[in-house]
């Protein structure tokens, strides 16, 4: 049985009979050749160009969740996000205009002011991918207010807690526990500055039946928002290997 | 205000310079005791930041030839004189104590640094800005207290709504983010600034570190 798969826009790859083909493009002025199934962003990896990233991840599915991705492609009147947009022929890319920076800085900024990220008392200091972006895109301060909203903690789970006061909605957890756990436990509920990760029908995630306790949530969260209980300040380290892993078994067992 | 010049370094940390100009310490300096005048100032804070800077050890010594500390919890002086070089702000805007205080420091300073993760981003304060002043309050003092339960009313500060970011406030000239900053990197801005040169604290510390 082969299941078929999908490229990000969700449009069947070529197969044998039809092959993929190869087209050229340009990143950061360098000539480039690539798949027609490929991301802007696996692209410009491939070739050693960084672009950062918060909600994608190696082995999920793209999300565009964070928008920090974004890049400059010529002709284009607004700034793409480069995880769910594929390479076209002759596209000129450019992923660090003075524009493009700009505006990754203040979807940091507002990342950071829309929950309370308190670092020095986090789980996740000093492991976390936020805290890390706040370094490599040189933000030393946010220029907007902050909004110290309200959030719970739930800490019913037997092993593991969630702290909505760190999460960044990334959707990582909820894609790993759907795509890779096929438990499909968790989901967004709300929408906008309310949206909120939630277990079930918003069940406290201790009565969760569907929850396997497999733990793969919180080893994909960027964040402090998903750790191990037990853990205290910066102790919660992220193992992330399983996932190609994983990945990679299945494969070779479909063959 | 002063004119507001956008500086960024080369590595993309952006200073904000309202006015002030590195030139200004050496002339300064030149026309009074030779030395540039430092202050230090300790607002919402746990007092870290400040030991951390006292962590910078021996090269202390060497700072003390060039600077002159002219207010801090460190020195006894109560009343912050003005004219002050440059001056360090430890801890968030979290009283109407502080706020007074923090205004009468931006006017009596050249050049203002947020000093550490409470002063950058309220931090730690912070963490009772998602209840109410009086919730706190009781819960500090009432609930939580074995012996003479009450809220202090008389002779301290009275806390605002929120525990704030300095620059929420008053304009800030440079950040140095940090719980606290570690003492290399605040020895390394004041070095860069005594040099006459923008200092860019990036990778040397972080948010939380
Ligand atoms: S989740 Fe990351 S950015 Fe947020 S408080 Fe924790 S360490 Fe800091
Ligand atoms: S522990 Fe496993 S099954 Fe439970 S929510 Fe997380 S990923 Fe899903
Ligand atoms: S809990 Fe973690 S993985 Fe899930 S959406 Fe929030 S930040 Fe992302
Ligand atoms: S990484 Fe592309 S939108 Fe998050």
């Amino acid at each position: 049985m082969t299941e078929q798969r999908l490229h990000p826009r969700g449009k069947p790859l070529r197969t044998d009979v039809n092959p993929v083909r190869l087209l050229m493009c340009k990143i950061d002025g360098k000539d480039i050749s690539a798949r027609e199934d490929e991301t802007i962003l696996s692209v410009a990896r491939q070739n050693g160009i960084n672009i950062p990233t918060l909600c994608h991840l190696d082995g999920l599915s793209e999300r565009g969740a964070c928008r920090l991705c974004i890049v400059e492609v010529k002709g284009a009147p607004r700034l793409l996000p480069s995880c769910v947009t594929l390479v076209r022929q002759d596209m000129e890319v450019t992923t660090n205009s003075e524009r493009v920076t700009a505006y990754r800085r203040k979807i940091l900024e507002l990342l950071f002011t829309e929950r309370n990220h308190v670092c020095s008392v986090c789980v996740s200091n000093g492991q976390c991918e936020l805290q890390a972006l706040s370094v490599e895109l040189g933000m030393s301060h946010v220029h907007f207010d902050y909004i110290y909203p309200r959030h719970s903690i739930d800490a019913t789970h037997s092993r593991f807690s969630v702290d909505h006061n760190r999460c960044v909605l990334c959707a990582r957890c909820i894609r790993v526990c759907d795509e890779v756990e096929g438990a499909h436990v968790m989901d967004v509920m709300g929408r906008g500055i309310t949206a909120k990760v939630i277990t079930d029908l918003s069940q406290p995630w201790g009565d969760s039946e569907t929850c396997t306790g497999c733990g793969k949530c919180v080893h994909v969260c960027p964040t402090g928002a998903l750790s191990e209980k037990g853990k205290s300040v910066a102790e919660m380290t992220k193992r992330r290997q399983f996932l190609p892993y994983l990945q990679l078994m299945r494969k070779e067992g479909q063959k | 205000m002063n004119d507001n010049i956008k500086k960024t370094t080369p590595n993309g940390w952006t200073i904000e310079n309202n006015g002030w100009a590195l030139q200004d310490f050496e002339e300064q300096a030149a026309a009074s005791s030779g030395k540039v005048k430092v202050a230090t100032v300790w607002l919402d804070g746990c007092s870290g930041c400040h030991m951390s800077f006292l962590d910078i050890d021996e090269k202390i010594i060497g700072l003390a030839d060039l600077i002159e500390i002219v207010y801090s919890p460190l020195v006894d002086i109560k009343q912050f004189p003005g004219g002050v070089d440059v001056t360090l702000v430890e801890g968030a805007v979290s009283s109407d104590e502080d706020e007074e205080k923090i205004h009468e420091i931006r006017n009596g300073t050249n050049l203002l640094i947020s000093f550490g993760d409470c002063a950058v981003t309220a931090n730690v304060p912070a963490m009772r800005n998602q209840f109410k002043v009086d919730d706190v309050l009781t819960r500090a003092y009432v609930e939580n207290a074995t012996f003479n339960q009450q809220i202090p009313r008389f002779g301290v500060p009275r806390l605002l709504k929120k525990a704030r970011p300095v620059h929420e406030i008053v304009n800030v000239d440079l950040f140095l983010p940090g719980c606290p900053p570690p003492s290399d990197a605040i020895y390394y801005v004041l070095g860069e600034l005594l040099e006459g040169r923008i200092p860019d604290p990036k990778g040397k510390t972080r948010f939380g570190a």
